[in-house]
């Protein structure tokens, strides 16, 4: 049996990593040369939908030893990350703008927000059962 | 957890924005200081933004600071007034050379950044106390 709690943990955490990148966009939207980017959403989530199928992804370190301790590397969303198309790009290079980044991180919150309620009922769900009221 | 991360993202962009809104002010306050000089004569100032470097990852996704505060180069306003108190042996005074509509359009530009930093900061905020609330 896997997580409880599903794909909305897994959700949650994206979630938040995606609103940390708009946040870091919406900061430098002044910054000369800046590149703005975004989560690839659909394949962050393949990859997480995966970890659901066969167990968390975890990629192991190489152990030339067999003393040596097993080390699991942390899941990270760099693979994940492009840069955004701007639609005006701007003289001083930089890409961010603004109306857009602000948008996308409204709809995050949303998303956000989304996943929280779905967490909740989960819980509620759970807290039923346990009762058995 | 980066939720609180966003806190710091958002907060490095207050700071950076409110630097920028101090050296418009400085500008525009000393737009009239006159000196009889070029070389003590005031020029403009402006901040250079820079993105910081996630500590973790390495990646461009850690906020933004002010790197540098460099002085306008461009020549500075010389006017031909010899019966000023502050004219030199020519009859010449120095004038800033501030230009206040660009200063205007510069605090307008810091001002709605600010106010993006501190919508985030709220949403952040509001994210993460429904969060602290989850299962009760």
């Amino acid at each position: 049996m896997g997580s409880i709690l599903g794909i909305h943990e897994t959700a949650l955490l994206v979630r938040s990593q995606r609103q940390e990148i708009l946040a870091n966009n919406l900061a430098n939207a002044d910054t000369p040369n800046f590149k703005a980017r975004d989560l690839d959403w659909r394949s962050k989530m393949a990859a997480a939908q995966d970890d659901v199928k066969r167990g968390p992804y975890r990629p192991d370190m190489v152990r030339t030893n067999e003393r040596h301790i097993e080390g699991f590397a942390k899941l990270s969303t760099d693979n994940f990350l492009k840069f955004r198309v701007p639609t005006q790009p701007s003289l001083d290079g930089n890409t961010v703008e603004t109306h857009i980044e602000k948008a996308q991180f409204m709809e995050n919150s949303m998303q956000y927000q989304a996943t929280l309620r779905f967490l909740d009922s989960r819980i509620s769900g759970i807290r039923t059962v346990l009762k058995g009221q | 957890m980066s939720m609180f991360k966003v806190l710091d993202i958002s907060g490095s962009g207050l700071h950076a924005q409110t630097i920028r809104l101090n050296t418009i002010a400085s500008n525009m306050a000393n737009v009239d200081s006159i000196s009889s000089n070029a070389d003590t004569t005031f020029r403009g100032k402006k901040p250079i933004f820079e993105t910081i470097l996630d500590s973790a990852t390495g990646l461009p996704t850690g906020g933004v600071r002010v790197r540098d505060i460099v002085e306008n180069q461009a020549p500075l306003k010389m006017e031909f007034s010899p019966n000023h108190p502050m004219a030199n042996g020519e009859g010449y005074i120095f004038r800033p050379n501030v230009n206040v509509v660009e200063e205007m359009t510069d605090m307008m530009s810091a001002s709605r950044t600010f106010q993006t930093n501190i919508e985030v900061m709220n949403t952040a905020k509001q994210l993460l106390l429904r969060t602290i609330q989850i299962g009760k």
